[in-house]
């Protein structure tokens, strides 16, 4: 079969996505830098490509509680947004993974104000990690068009039913043009399969109430079997990925490391940075130094396990944060990843980096560099400190 | 009282599965003044069954019988909307004792 290959950008690439996926509802508001995902979907809409049912609404949080409506009447539900307007989002996004709806989003991560900006960093979907969504990091855009495709099936999965978010970094993937391949439409649908809700509010004959008050005596079990959801979805975002895999060639992990089975150090990242980490190991490794990635798919649900196998024979991993916890010690992936090793008997030192917010540039010199200070011994173990601020 | 689940026996995202179970949530025990019916002065005009922010008014052949004190929260709405006859409330709010 021929390959279908296009130029794209991570925001076309995102709508084309949802284009294949042809989902009955999506009810979303534009911002920057994710406005061309709504944008060229609602193009879409117009031309008659796909029979989706598009929601124009008035803000975000409308959005957000449009899509919960739909998802609850049992349709395949998807949006998109970015930075504020996920903030905009937030109190309903909890509400949908409570509700265990879902939906799928597209979400531009972009820096959150103040001061305003509109480039990119990971504060926004930082700013939900605790939701109960599942959160998928692309590292460019063709994993941001085969994440959206995968994470239909995550989330509709019996064993998830969770809200889940795709990510691609503000600008340096959302505006930056790739080749993207592509699967069939026919592909596509056949990989997705037709959405068979457990329960609908239009469904009559099986009336039910969704939102039900919980107070001292149910709100906690149902909390606990949110945690078992995400618990449940680590193993099914594997088994997809490997579907995934037959299906296009391309199959993904909770992580995926990149010359770290014999790496003595590591850098920890997600998303676009893990790209230009991958150029700066290839250098390194061909003047014969022995630098790996741990690139990391999946932060909800958390894969410990995973992280742990893969860090375990490093010397030295330096942990990449493209957010701050803002008087916490060290960025949210830092900590997790941190807390992760602790117990461990076989561990690498780390230490964390915070970089690149509001789209401060990471280049190749600056990775090269955090691989030379953890060789020389010049970062201290579990060290916290700014990567490219002025000091 | 029945035992209660454990998180495992729970329906999906707290569902609950049937509708109307709001009924079986007693809420009138928040009241402080509870709405008293005089059916002498009521004309039947239906005002305090449209204006229950609740479903407390009770009708029976779509006349109004009295009040469903298990839901009603005693806002008084029902009193302030009620016309009466010749100026005369057919409902009043009383101090709830209990």
């Amino acid at each position: 079969m021929s390959k279908l290959v296009s130029a794209q950008t991570g925001n076309e690439a995102m709508a084309y996505a949802m284009k294949q996926v042809n989902p009955d509802v999506v009810a979303a508001y534009p911002i920057t830098p994710a406005t061309e995902i709504v944008q060229i979907f609602a193009q879409y809409v117009a031309d008659g490509d796909v029979k989706t049912e598009f929601v124009a609404v008035e803000s975000e949080h409308s959005a957000m509680s449009a899509c919960i409506g739909s998802a609850a009447a049992g349709a395949r539900t998807m949006t998109g947004t970015s930075s504020q307007g996920l903030a905009l989002m937030y109190e309903m996004c909890y509400i949908a993974a409570g509700l265990r709806l879902p939906i799928v989003m597209a979400d531009v991560n972009r820096a959150l104000s103040a001061p305003i900006n509109i480039h990119c960093d990971h504060s926004d979907t930082m700013g939900m990690r605790d939701a109960g969504w599942i959160h998928l990091f692309s590292e460019n855009a063709q994993e941001a068009y085969d994440n959206m495709i995968q994470a239909v099936r995550i989330a509709e999965h019996a064993d998830v039913q969770l809200p889940t978010l795709v990510t691609t970094d503000g600008f340096i993937i959302s505006h930056g043009m790739e080749n993207v391949e592509h699967l069939a439409d026919e592909r596509v649908q056949k990989f997705i399969g037709e959405y068979q809700p457990q329960y609908s509010i239009l469904n009559v004959g099986k009336p039910i109430t969704v939102g039900a008050l919980n107070l001292q005596d149910y709100y906690f079990e149902h909390r606990r079997a949110l945690a078992d959801a995400q618990a449940a979805a680590l193993p099914v975002i594997k088994q997809i990925g490997e579907e995934f895999g037959k299906e296009s060639g391309r199959a993904y992990g909770l992580v995926e490391g990149y010359q770290l089975d014999d790496a003595e150090y590591a850098v920890v990242a997600l998303g676009s940075t893990c790209g230009t980490a991958k150029v700066v190991i290839d250098s390194l490794r061909a003047k014969g130094e022995k630098a790996g990635l741990l690139k990391i798919r999946s932060f909800r649900p958390f894969p410990k396990d995973e992280v742990v196998q893969a860090l375990k024979k490093v010397k030295f991993a330096a942990v990449l944060d493209r957010s701050d916890t803002l008087g916490g010690y060290g960025g949210p992936v830092f900590t997790e990843v941190r807390s992760a090793l602790y117990g461990e008997a076989s561990k690498p030192p780390v230490a964390g980096f915070i970089y690149g917010l509001g789209g401060r540039e990471i280049d190749m010199e600056m990775i090269e560099e955090l691989f030379r200070l953890m060789k020389s011994g010049e970062v201290k173990p579990d060290s916290v400190q700014y990567l490219g601020v002025r000091e | 009282m029945s035992r209660l689940k454990n998180y495992r026996e729970l329906c999906l995202g707290g569902n609950i599965e049937k509708g109307g179970s709001a009924d079986e949530f007693k809420t009138g025990d928040w009241r402080t003044l509870k709405p008293v019916y005089h059916p002498e002065n009521c004309i039947q005009c239906l005002f305090c069954w449209a204006y229950c922010p609740d479903s407390a008014v009770v009708l029976k052949d779509g006349q109004v019988t009295g009040f469903d004190l298990d839901h009603c929260k005693g806002c008084g709405i029902c009193a302030h909307e009620c016309p009466g006859k010749k100026k005369v409330k057919a409902i009043t709010m009383e101090e709830e004792v209990r």
